[in-house]
């Protein structure tokens, strides 16, 4: 393959960009987490590339540590949502203000 | 022809991920989403990280994806249609967006310090890996042999992180429970 680093990196830094932008444009609660998951997958993919392109394993571990961390992530955000909306019947961030009220 | 293949599953990548932000219906993005992992998975199979793609699949396309599909479904959250980019704080943060974009690739490849242009190397034949550091090869065998040596600490760790998320979904999920 002569598909270099700097095309994965490139590839790595739109797709944390996009999910960056959803973080903040969405109201979804869900959607705002999946695009955390997009985020934290795009610094996979560089850790990766950055592995196999510099020969080491480390990357490559370090990124079974991340996808470790998101499944606990998950978990629990998920858990938290749910509860957030047996108390509050919603789960949009901008009916969630009851700290400006 | 894996070059072609690379710039297939890139596009597939970046476009179901803009679908996924885009779209204003959550389980249409979750569909995305999914979209997005398994090809994120190609994208590691072309790096030849052969383990962590099927890890990618079972762990964030299968378990992580059908949880946020139940959830969506459970809580009945679709977005009622509500048009962003009207709103001033939506255009700011697509500014904030596309300004970290800006900084993340000038940072990469324009200024003093940019990525220098490198070539695939072979992969090494040792999965025990013998040497300064432990050699990227594509068997998991290496993967036991690191975790178990050079991050044996971090690897308890998680497994603790792990025993602690499950025990705070329960409790967590528990008190609302009795406070009804």
């Amino acid at each position: 393959m002569t598909v270099g680093l700097n095309a994965f990196i490139l590839v790595a830094a739109l797709l944390f960009a996009i999910g960056m932008v959803g973080v903040i444009l969405r109201k979804n609660t869900l959607v705002i987490y999946m695009s955390l998951e997009l985020m934290l997958n795009a610094i996979n993919l560089a850790l990766v590339a950055f592995s196999r392109y510099n020969n080491t394993m480390d990357g490559n571990l370090f990124v079974f540590f991340i996808i470790t961390v998101a499944a606990a992530e998950v978990a629990v955000g998920l858990a938290i949502v749910v509860a957030l909306y047996r108390r509050r019947q919603t789960v949009m961030v901008d009916q969630l203000n009851a700290l400006s009220r | 022809m894996l070059d072609i293949l690379f710039y297939i599953f890139a596009a597939i990548t970046l476009i179901s991920g803009l679908m996924m932000v885009l779209s204003p219906n959550a389980v249409t993005g979750a569909i995305c989403m999914i979209v997005c992992f398994i090809n994120t998975a190609a994208l590691f199979v072309l790096l030849e990280a052969f383990f962590l793609a099927i890890l990618q699949i079972l762990v964030y396309a299968g378990a992580v994806m059908v949880i946020f599909i139940f959830i969506i479904m459970l809580l009945d959250a679709d977005e009622d249609s509500h048009s962003y980019l009207r709103d001033k704080m939506s255009v700011a943060g697509t500014i904030v967006g596309f300004a970290l974009l800006v900084v993340l690739i000038f940072s990469a490849f324009v200024s003093s310090g940019a990525l220098p242009e490198t070539a695939l190397q072979a992969v090494a034949e040792n999965p025990s890996g013998e040497g300064q550091g432990i050699p990227f090869t594509t068997s998991a065998k290496s993967f036991g042999y690191s975790l178990f040596t050079k991050y044996m600490l971090p690897f308890q760790v998680t497994g603790f992180l792990l025993l602690a998320s499950m025990i705070g979904v329960i409790v967590v999920s528990k008190r609302q429970e009795e406070a009804k």
